[in-house]
């Protein structure tokens, strides 16, 4: 067992964080959560600045180590989130450089990596959450077309996508993990609604997608008709264990600065406040271990974790409520203002054991293909 | 970065895990529970098999592994439920001599005033005067208690015998050194949690074990939600005490040994009570085992200061952590 990074690895460290010491200083201000399309070009021009540095491909074609290192420091300099560009990044390009065409490649990574289309999902329908192999969104041959009618919902980015990764149903009458289809729909194309869904954070942060007759072309299918249940599952734990890496960084260093706050006003004097923020120090530390333990299988054995994935996200969503719940006893009253830190991503905490699939999905997936116990009901 | 058991550390650990099953198998468990003798033929096997002198360096006959080899073993043990005082002996190897080859039995006087296998033991460290019986309610722990030792955070052991070792008749051993499990002795709170994540592993395979076999309404119990649901929490505690504890083993840090108690203790104790629910009526009853790993694992809860200690270390390194970041940041 051993902690430390190769020479290579400590080498790539080092110039990555010299780049973002000098980059990071040029960047505009980051704008207002509620201007899509500013947000679109921030988070473009910063894809654009890590492709232009050599960076792009780091979820593509880097080792897990370097993955989590990228993260890790990017995370602590404080350098913009992947955004827009989680869909093109971490889903649907994966998913196109898996299962696409040569064509089809040609065509829709560049932009990707280049920082100039964006991507948003159209998997989950108002009828289709944990169950999504019961999704409906109709798709008729006519030509050359699909021809597309239902709605998707929990579409983060869809106001202002390039591109939508949709599943369809394309075969009504056969088994339903059999009949569905990965289609790339352009998202100007005629007959698309798109609806902000507002949470209750306040913000739009998705929407939900009408879809009303909308042609796309067969060529915009990624693997075979019928076959796309498989196609979106091949790529569903691409990340190799590192989908929380900033994230967990960014908690412990919210849990400094809570330490900090409890000390400035008197709250760090509560012995039960002061060893339950111990305590969420030991958790945290606990999940940046068990992020190293999953890099570094991942990186031994060349497979995706796989589920071992959802034992960290059952631990990790449930952390993370408890540290802004910690937060809220730190602040007092004044956790019931909205202007103050911490109280909006204590609200944004509530979607963790939710979304990707819910705490109780996740708890059967770890019993059923983990410990191997009988299927559940 | 290769955070995985390498070859020898996988073999390390099959190796005491097979010793354990073939020398302590269930039939001597019972026997142990029904009479808690220490088992010297065992003890030595222990020390041969390098147990003890895990950690000692070769040049003082020790084996010269580390305190990552050393979480293996205690995991095991933990595991096997193995009875004695493993851990006072093995942090008495190089300093008691026998302890190492495991031919002198090795007991301590605890921060917490607690002392395990005090009777049994050849040489006791600290100050056990005055030690006056529980009934324990481990029933593989004997326990004493030091009266003016209780609650005081380091026990100033004396070196040496204050009265003669062992009067006639008297089952009290000779002391030697001053007590080594202080609070803040990190190796034992090390080797603790490395004790408790064995238990945590062994009764989430229990509660699995008991889930896929036991039938209700004419299905395995397993297939129910309610008892998966359960089940998955307890291997979900599990792999996150074994990233930390595997993880303090490597770094030495106080603070991570800290985290990696807090995890291990949490994963035992509440592992425990769960595989108790799981299995119902059967769980309650003193021949399912796993009530033996429920009370060890609260023995082991107060060891070596105990839980609020490291709480309190982990909230002080919360605000005095590298640049500012609390938490500790380092790259390691």
């Amino acid at each position: 067992m051993d902690l430390s990074y190769t020479p290579e690895e400590e080498d790539f460290r080092e110039r990555l964080r010299e780049w973002l010491g000098k980059v990071l200083p040029t960047l505009p201000p980051k704008p207002s959560p509620d201007d899509w399309p500013a947000r679109r070009a921030y988070d473009l021009g910063w894809q654009r600045m890590l492709y232009d540095a050599g960076y792009a491909d780091v979820h593509w074609d880097a080792s897990p180590t370097m993955r989590l290192i990228f993260l890790e420091e990017t995370e602590k300099a404080g350098a913009p989130y992947v955004g827009a560009n989680f869909v093109g990044l971490l889903h649907a390009g994966p998913t196109i450089a898996a299962e696409g065409t040569a064509g089809q490649r040609a065509r829709w990574l560049p932009p990707i990596l280049r920082g100039e289309e964006v991507w948003c999902q159209g998997f989950s329908e108002p009828d289709a959450g944990s169950d999504l192999a019961a999704l409906r969104t109709r798709a008729r041959r006519d030509g050359d077309d699909y021809v597309v009618s239902g709605s998707k919902i929990w579409t983060s980015h869809a106001e202002v996508a390039d591109w939508c990764e949709l599943l369809v149903r394309t075969d009504p009458e056969a088994p339903r993990h059999r009949g569905i289809t990965w289609l790339a729909m352009p998202m100007d194309a005629p007959g698309i609604t798109v609806r902000p869904l507002r949470t209750l954070a306040g913000s739009a942060e998705f929407a939900e997608v009408f879809l009303d007759d909308v042609r796309v072309p067969i060529a915009n299918r990624v693997g075979d008709e019928n076959d796309g249940w498989r196609v979106t599952m091949v790529t569903l734990s691409f990340e190799r264990g590192t989908a929380f890496v900033g994230e967990v960084v960014a908690c412990r260093r919210v849990l400094g600065e809570l330490a900090r706050q409890a000390r400035a006003n008197g709250r760090w004097d509560d012995p039960v406040l002061r060893r339950r923020l111990g305590r969420l120090n030991a958790e945290f530390r606990a999940l940046w271990r068990l992020t190293q333990w999953n890099v570094s299988e991942a990186e031994a054995s060349g497979r995706v974790p796989g589920v071992g994935g959802s034992v960290f996200k059952l631990r990790y969503s449930h952390a993370r409520q408890e540290l802004y719940d910690a937060a809220a006893d730190v602040l007092g009253t004044e956790s019931l203002d909205l202007d103050r830190p911490w109280v909006l991503d204590r609200l944004s905490s509530l979607s963790y054991t939710i979304a990707a699939g819910t705490s109780q999905i996740q708890h059967s997936i770890v019993a059923e293909r983990i410990l191997g116990l009988p299927k559940g009901r | 970065m290769r955070f995985q058991l390498t070859e020898e550390q996988r073999a390390l650990r099959d190796t005491v895990r097979q010793l354990l099953v073939r020398r302590f198998d269930d039939e001597a468990l019972r026997a142990a529970v029904e009479a808690p003798v220490l088992d010297r033929g065992l003890w030595r096997e222990l020390g041969a098999a390098g147990f003890f002198a895990l950690r000692l360096p070769e040049a003082d006959g020790g084996v010269g592994l580390g305190p990552a080899e050393a979480v293996l073993a205690f995991e095991e043990a933990g595991r096997a439920l193995l009875p004695g005082p493993l851990l006072a002996t093995h942090l008495a190897a190089g300093a008691v001599p026998g302890a190492a080859d495991g031919s002198v039995v090795v007991a301590a006087v605890d921060g917490s005033g607690l002392v395990e296998w005090l009777t049994q033991a050849d040489v006791v460290r600290g100050d056990a005067h005055g030690a006056v019986p529980l009934r324990s309610v481990d029933p593989l722990t004997p326990l004493h208690r030091v009266p003016e030792a209780a609650g005081a955070a380091v026990v100033t052991g004396v070196r040496g015998a204050t009265r003669p070792p062992g009067a006639k008749g008297s089952r009290t051993p000779p002391h030697a050194e001053p007590a080594p499990l202080g609070a803040a002795d990190p190796t034992a709170v090390l080797l603790t949690a490395a004790e408790q994540l064995g238990s945590a592993a062994r009764i989430c395979e229990l509660a699995v074990q008991h889930a896929r076999t036991r039938t209700q309404f004419g299905r395995p119990i397993g297939a129910f939600q309610a008892v998966q649901h359960l089940c998955a929490q307890m291997l979900v505690r599990v792999e996150v005490a074994r990233a930390a504890v595997y993880a303090a083993a490597v770094t030495a840090d106080p603070v991570d040994i800290a985290a990696a108690r807090l995890l291990a203790d949490e994963a035992a104790v509440r592992g425990a009570r769960d595989c108790l629910q799981v299995h119902g009526g059967m769980g309650f009853t003193w021949e399912a085992e796993v009530h033996l790993h429920l009370k060890r694992a609260w023995v082991r809860t107060h060891r070596a200061g105990g839980g609020t200690e490291s709480e309190e270390l982990l909230a002080q390194d919360l605000s005095t952590g590298v640049d500012g970041h609390g938490a500790g940041l380092r790259t390691r």
